[in-house]
């Protein structure tokens, strides 16, 4: 080997041990984790039971899937993206002032940590604790679905606002208190250009995972898709489990598609 | 020149050296009137509306109440299903980052040259990502009986369409120079990948299986709502008895376990970048 090549080899830092602990810690945490899987008697069946699933899923039920009526996927489909629409736009006010009193530049450290606590309490509650709550007030029906995914979506959503609003420039705002600006002035022309590509962005984001969660509203009878879908699970009529799949990919699909184009021209400009 | 251009003519400001530009009327308005389109669609199909917000709000408040004081004596009782939460997310993590990488190097624009391989992998990835987390589960426990494997297996699942999409992003995004002197060393494809492009994306794949497993401790507790273990199960089963002092105590555990994970990965998350 060039003699050159092999000096800055034997130079290259010498970490084997570090790496070889890391990779010790790696196989204990998996051995210790895969002590709770243990194989069912019935795996035996099970495949039986994934070719029945699977032949299902696969012969979607067109008459439920091309029907307009209240009942069928299309009419399903509208009221998730509805609810999920409004779920993050709520959610996404909510945590706009949760945002602003959880940054540590612009209230005290002790006050953004009560802030940050508070965010994280909101993200630990799953969401079908809140949709039992919801359902208290408005009873079942899309409109606690709407409640339960702003719910959700704060967590989320006020953690990046936070970000973006810790990354503030500051010094955008001192020029402009040298031009002579007034307070409101500022805002509008120092702070809002500077967070609303980013807040949108963020809220667009969130709306593509709130139409992929919105099977979790199914669990406690909110509104949407995910109640027929949970109930032709459980009662094994997978035809129709697969019209309602085919229905919800394609959808999550196309607004993927869309939302990415629109955050790539919201982060280029 | 487009139709709305057409319909709101661009204003025409003069400059001071006589020349004269045109500036495009904002679309702030054709955007705003469609947003509003579609909430007042929403509303409509929702229901939404103040006055139950308002009349029967405190009804919101009626469960959290209950479950305070939280039932202490219950926590004895936690620890099993909390550990095996943590352990399905922690094994379905780690599986699903593992199988996502041969799968993120086929997707990579600058790994391989055929457009057929790279759409067909990209939609693959695309479709398992759609599928909801609760459908896999259910259907994983009609497959393998109840019990954690449903849930580890569901949340592989999700990681790995997940880490798959953001690795091969991250791999499209290398400096190609590496590999290609590597290549023109002689070296095979395999090895240059290796030692030219892995090191470079090795950081952020690590940070992203990370931040990953943050959010699948959330979800695993989830998932035991349709049957796949862990945290879910029993908080099912105490909210169906309407026993809300432990669903209160099963929540403080399942938080300050989600507060020392966020705290921990975050912390390795600064060490890496």
């Amino acid at each position: 080997m060039n003699p050159i090549i092999k000096k800055q080899l034997d130079a290259q830092p010498k970490r084997w041990f570090y790496q070889l602990g890391i990779a010790l810690i790696f196989v204990c945490l998996m051995a210790w984790s895969s002590s709770t899987v243990q194989l069912d008697a019935r795996a035996g069946s099970g495949l039986s039971i994934a070719g029945n699933i699977i032949r299902g899923i696969f012969h979607p039920d067109a008459e439920l899937l091309f029907n307009f009526t209240r009942s069928g996927v299309a009419y399903l489909l509208l009221e998730t993206v509805c609810i999920a629409y409004l779920g993050t736009i709520v959610g996404a006010v909510l945590a706009i002032p949760l945002s602003f009193i959880s940054a540590s530049n612009i209230v005290p450290r002790p006050v953004a940590l009560i802030g940050r606590t508070l965010i994280m309490a909101i993200r630990t509650i799953p969401p079908f604790v809140y949709g039992l709550m919801f359902i208290r007030v408005t009873g079942p029906g899309p409109f606690a679905g709407l409640l339960t995914m702003s719910m959700s979506s704060i967590g989320m959503v006020s953690k990046m606002y936070i970000e973006y609003i810790e990354d503030l420039d500051i010094r955008i705002l001192e020029s402009l208190d040298a031009c002579g600006c007034s307070t409101f002035e500022k805002i509008r022309c120092g702070i809002i250009p500077q967070l609303i590509p980013d807040f949108i962005s963020t809220i667009i984001y969130r709306f593509d995972m709130n139409l992929r969660d919105a099977t979790v509203l199914g669990l406690v009878g909110a509104g949407g898709i995910g109640a027929p879908l949970i109930f032709a699970m459980s009662s094994y009529r997978w035809s129709e489990v697969g019209a309602i799949l085919t229905g919800l990919i394609v959808l999550i699909l196309v607004i993927e598609f869309f939302s990415t184009k629109v955050r790539v021209k919201l982060a280029r400009g | 020149m487009s139709a709305y251009d057409k319909v709101f003519k661009p204003r025409r400001i003069t400059l001071p050296s006589g020349k004269s530009i045109l500036e495009k009327r904002s679309r702030m308005p054709l955007i705003l009137l469609g947003v509003l389109a579609l909430t007042a669609l929403s509303v409509r199909i929702t229901g939404f509306s103040f006055g139950p917000l308002l009349s029967r709000g405190n009804q919101f408040f009626v469960i959290l109440r209950q479950m305070y004081p939280p039932n202490m004596k219950y926590l004895s009782s936690i620890w099993v299903p909390l550990f095996d939460t943590i352990k399905m997310s922690l094994l379905g993590s780690a599986v699903g980052s593992l199988l996502a990488v041969p799968f993120a190097v086929i997707a990579a624009s600058n790994m391989i040259k055929s457009r057929l391989v790279l759409t067909l992998t990209r939609l693959f990835l695309s479709v398992v990502r759609t599928l909801p987390t609760l459908v896999t589960a259910l259907i994983a426990t009609y497959i393998f009986g109840l019990g954690t494997l449903a849930g580890t297996l569901s949340i592989a699942i999700f990681t790995f369409a997940y880490i798959g999409k953001q690795l091969y992003e991250q791999i499209e995004t290398v400096d190609m120079g590496a590999f290609e002197a590597m290549e023109a060393m002689g070296g095979t494809r395999f090895s240059s990948f290796w030692v030219a492009v892995a090191p470079q994306v090795l950081p952020a794949y690590l940070s992203t299986c990370l931040f990953c497993l943050e959010g699948n401790v959330r979800y695993a507790a989830i998932l035991g709502y349709v049957g796949a273990g862990g945290l879910g199960m029993i908080l099912n089963e105490k909210i169906g008895w309407r026993d809300y002092p432990s669903v209160g105590m099963i929540l403080i555990v399942l938080f300050a376990t989600v507060v020392v994970i966020e705290a921990l990965s975050h912390y390795i998350r600064s060490k890496l970048t």
